[in-house]
């Protein structure tokens, strides 16, 4: 059972024109760098993308955005990034905002095979427009649908040859949600292992759920508020 | 004298009780972390997946997959644990985080919020914002009475798109702090030095004011 692909050209080949993509990554905390870098080089367009954030100008998803190969956004904060803001103030680009703890059970769902949950984030607001409220021991919740996404891009610190993926501290994030809830998982690691060598107990995502892995090169790691104690 | 900015947060401190977990937001918020009474058991809750969030990390030893949820780098402290978003949003969603602290751009005197969102403006999003407020049972929120404009932030009614609804159970400002009762705001304190009028007089909504109100204790 080998996943590995030769790197992240081979990996997002079949990534077409108006695909639906579940992207990893808080900030540019664990984003899938070489994926996306291939995706810009392919110049596919049209794409939903799903995603915490959107990068900042010049960065992770900012550099699709740039391209303007991004048809619609669905995010729960973006507020770090200019060119966003201009292409949906001026109606290029759709977005959707929504909670940030239902964007993530909402991949959970994907993966755990249920159709859909119910949350009580948003009730009252705009974001419960057009919405089935079911009302729960006295409490108002609304109905959210699993993801279906053709494509899960996640970037994992050590992976090994059968998919199987650790993730480091705070870099986990959405990252082994989305790779349960992609129909195809493509994941980039820092570090590519043979299988048998990441100890079961401490794996994050089983490689049940990874379609093609590879080893990522030239990662960048940027970091987006540097914030530091003086010595 | 209205508060400063860390003194709202050193009057938040003050709401801090052993062995509470805390979701601190951006701004503001954050800086009520500084004022953690010392020997007080209180674990920071950061909503990208962190218990046991500590301070800022000393120059150099910056690591870019340690962040918080302002995206600023961050260090662990002792009995620090990591988790995916999904267990992130579970813990705040059934109710295991004792404190939730954010910022607003309005609240109504319903304990109605309003933070993500102003039309044809602001477009930034929610965040976790809107699961916090729609699960956790003690919001406190840290925010100045008026806009830069001079207008009230505290209303009768929020005009901007809500965050939640009926949430809100207390309000620092830098001038005073109410509870959300369910006749209203009532005043409790006020900033040292500044008079039970001037409240009102920066009050879009009704204040419940019930004998005495006590200056607000700040070092």
């Amino acid at each position: 059972m080998n996943k590995v692909v030769a790197g992240p050209s081979e990996a997002v080949r079949d990534i077409g024109d108006g695909a639906t993509l579940l992207l990893g990554g808080f900030g540019l905390c664990g984003i899938p760098e070489n994926c996306i870098a291939s995706l810009v080089k392919m110049g596919v367009k049209n794409l939903t993308c799903v995603s915490n954030n959107a990068g900042v100008d010049d960065f992770g998803i900012g550099l699709l955005l740039q391209q303007k190969q991004v048809k619609k956004m669905i995010s729960s904060y973006v507020g770090e990034n200019a060119e966003f803001e201009r292409q949906l103030l001026s109606g290029e680009l759709q977005v959707e905002l929504i909670p940030q703890g239902t964007l993530a059970t909402r991949c959970l769902a994907a993966g755990y095979g249920m159709p859909a949950i119910f949350t009580p984030a948003g009730v009252g607001t705009e974001v419960a427009a057009g919405k089935e409220v079911r009302n729960f021991n006295g409490k108002d919740y609304l109905l959210e649908y699993a993801f279906d996404a053709d494509f899960a891009l996640v970037k994992a610190w050590k992976g090994d040859t059968m998919g199987n993926l650790i993730f480091h501290a705070t870099a986990r994030n959405f990252n082994p949600l989305m790779a349960m809830a992609g129909k195809i998982t493509i994941a980039e690691v820092e570090e590519l292992v043979p299988a048998g060598e990441l100890d079961p107990d401490a794996i994050h995502t089983p490689g049940i759920y990874v379609q093609r892995i590879f080893q990522g090169t030239n990662y960048e790691n940027r970091i987006e508020q540097r914030t530091v104690t003086r010595r | 004298m209205s508060l400063t900015k860390e003194q709202i947060a050193q009057r938040i401190a003050r709401e801090l009780r052993h062995g509470y977990y805390v979701n601190l937001g951006i701004g503001i918020p954050t800086l009520v972390a500084n004022y953690i009474p010392a020997g007080m058991d209180v674990v920071l809750q950061s909503e990208n997946g962190l218990l046991g969030m500590g301070p800022f990390p000393l120059e150099g030893e910056e690591d870019p997959d340690l962040i918080n949820a302002g995206k600023q780098t961050i260090t662990t402290v002792k009995g620090s644990v990591f988790f995916d978003s999904a267990v992130s949003f579970g813990m705040i969603r059934a109710g295991r985080v004792d404190l939730t602290v954010l910022g607003a751009m309005e609240v109504s005197d319903q304990g109605d919020i309003a933070n993500w969102k102003i039309p044809g403006k602001m477009v930034k999003g929610m965040g976790g914002a809107m699961d916090l407020v729609a699960s956790a049972e003690n919001i406190i929120v840290a925010m100045m009475h008026v806009n830069k404009a001079g207008e009230s932030k505290i209303l009768k009614k929020c005009t901007l798109p809500l965050t939640g609804v009926g949430c809100v159970k207390k309000i620092v400002t830098e001038l005073a702090v109410m509870e959300v009762t369910p006749n209203g705001f009532k005043l409790l304190e006020r900033a040292p030095g500044v008079s039970v009028e001037h409240i009102i007089a920066n009050t879009e909504a009704n204040l419940i004011i019930e004998g005495e109100i006590p200056e607000m204790l700040i070092n």
